[in-house]
């Protein structure tokens, strides 16, 4: 199938982080999860694990029930965007397949029998859908799903009906933020039937300027218009996006030199540190890497540090050792300053513009 | 038999309505049947009333838990659906058709799925299944010479058709 011109490799820089889409699917004649008894999310999860280990693409991958994880380990595939907060929250009768590259994850038992997403950094939305269109197709052959001709395919929740597709892209929007135009970005994006959440998802803050757009509805499109749609929406938002950080360059450097300079300096000096003001001052960080203010800080070295900094990560990296809120801030900042001492601080070169001579 | 709404009277009123292939069927007696306006029967909704949805909601108060829709494959209630907003098997969907429809046409795009279709249903009988239900649609409009009808009947089977053999 020749697709024609797709946006999704035009845009360069890190305004979109990462894409993802996920697919909603239920087993014929079993009650669903959040209604079933246990006997009954218990044999699902018998159905559907061997099933989805059994598929090639997640061999060699991790696969476990909710109940054999500890707490720590669950949050860490919260902070990696492979399972959702709600499902962090089972135990028994519920699990979770995830491939070896961390790109493709199964959960069994969350909302419906399963969740199943593609996951990978960058605007690629059109390639993630393939790769869960595959798993899907190759699921499809082996359980019965419920499926209606005229309502698609049947979910727990009416507003997941039909594709059962969630299609959505994380976006890093500081300099919309900073200028103030991110509220009517929003509502924007709202009123074109998207919608706009925090980085953990529905109902989860927008940290580090992070934000992540979605499609609402699923009942009454194609897959691929939906996909469309978003992609549209989402090369406009980056349009802005990158408007706004001119605009702020041209009209007021200091200002963004000030947040960039500030966030290195706290950064690589502080001692103590939460999880909230390390993303905060990282997304400058990514803008001043984005602005070529940096000789050797990279997105790798940021990305890193923002996965590592969050609370679950930095405990299961400290002999995954649940610590105290205020112990984890020390470690933070201790383990932040570490990575950054190496790193030399920004260069700015103020407006060279007024040819005063 | 009693009243399915008070409970108490003799049901004298029995109603049967076919709603997304299902059927359903109450019985009341007759102070309830003109209290729910089933005496009127162009303005009376079966799938309304038991559901608690639009003109039944002001007088159905007392009467909602006697009447009240159960899917018989999962036991889940139209309070239950209410009370979290999950519905409880794929079977609700058609238990709960009637208040359903209203609830996924505010929600959605449409209301008919155009998407990925699984293998068990993507197989060419399924397709001629509804063909040929449609073809039958088609001629009783014809002979009712509902044309508005038919012409919609007719656009949907020759696209029908027509991703049948894409």
């Amino acid at each position: 199938m020749a697709s024609t011109n797709p946006p999704s490799q035009e845009i360069p820089d890190n305004i979109v982080v990462s894409s993802r889409v996920r697919l909603a699917r239920n087993l014929l004649g079993h009650p669903f999860p959040g209604w079933a008894k246990k006997a009954d999310r218990l044999r699902v999860v018998e159905v559907i694990r061997p099933v989805v280990q059994s598929i090639e693409e997640m061999e060699g991958g991790f696969s476990e029930t909710m109940d054999s994880l500890s707490a720590i380990e669950k949050q860490v595939l919260v902070e990696r965007h492979l399972i959702s907060r709600e499902h962090a929250a089972k135990n028994v009768g519920s699990a979770i397949v995830i491939n070896r590259a961390g790109t493709l994850a199964v959960m069994i038992n969350e909302e419906d029998h399963m969740r199943m997403q593609a996951i990978t950094t960058g605007f690629k939305l059109k390639d993630v859908y393939q790769m869960i269109d595959r798993i899907d197709s190759k699921l499809a052959v082996k359980l019965p799903f419920a499926f209606h001709p005229r309502l698609g395919f049947l979910t727990a929740c009416p507003t997941n009906v039909g594709t059962g597709m969630r299609a959505s892209a994380m976006l890093h929007l500081p300099a919309l933020v900073l200028l103030d135009h991110i509220n009517k970005i929003v509502q924007a994006v709202n009123k074109l039937g998207l919608a706009v959440r925090g980085l953990y998802g529905e109902g989860t803050e927008a940290l580090g300027n992070l934000f992540q757009i979605s499609n609402q509805t699923t009942l009454g499109e194609k897959e691929a218009a939906i996909l469309d749609r978003i992609e549209k929406v989402i090369a406009e938002i980056v349009k802005h996006e990158q408007n706004a950080r001119l605009t702020l360059l041209e009209k007021n450097p200091r200002m963004v030199y000030d947040h960039i300079g500030r966030a290195y300096g706290v950064l690589a000096n502080a001692q103590t540190i939460t999880s909230k003001e390390t993303m905060n001052l990282l997304s400058m960080l990514s803008l001043g890497i984005d602005l070529k203010l940096f000789d050797d800080m990279t997105h790798g070295i940021v990305d890193r540090l923002f996965m590592d900094t969050q609370p679950a990560h930095l405990q299961r990296n400290h002999n995954n050792q649940k610590l105290a809120p205020e112990d984890r801030d020390g470690f933070r900042a201790d383990y932040i300053r570490a990575r950054l001492a190496e790193i030399r601080r920004p260069k700015f070169a103020l407006p060279p513009k007024s040819d005063g001579g | 038999m009693k009243c399915d709404v008070c409970k108490e009277a003799e049901a004298t009123v029995h109603l049967t309505q076919i709603v997304s292939g299902d059927i359903q069927k109450v019985d009341l007696c007759e102070a309830c049947a003109k209290a729910k306006g089933v005496s009127d029967p162009t303005g009376f909704s079966l799938a309304d009333m038991l559901l608690g949805l639009g003109q039944g909601e002001k007088t159905t108060e007392a009467g909602t838990a006697a009447a009240e829709l159960r899917c018989a494959a999962c036991g889940m209630t139209q309070s239950d659906f209410k009370k979290s907003g999950r519905l409880g098997c794929a079977q609700c969907y058609e238990t709960f058709a009637g208040g359903l429809a209203p609830l996924l046409k505010g929600m959605h795009k449409g209301e008919q799925h155009v998407g990925k279709v699984p293998p068990s249903h993507s197989d060419s009988t399924a397709v001629a299944d509804r063909l040929k239900a449609l073809r039958r649609d088609l001629e009783q409009a014809v002979k009712g010479e509902n044309f508005e009808v038919a012409a919609e009947l007719r656009d949907r089977i020759r696209k029908l058709e027509q991703e049948g053999r894409g």
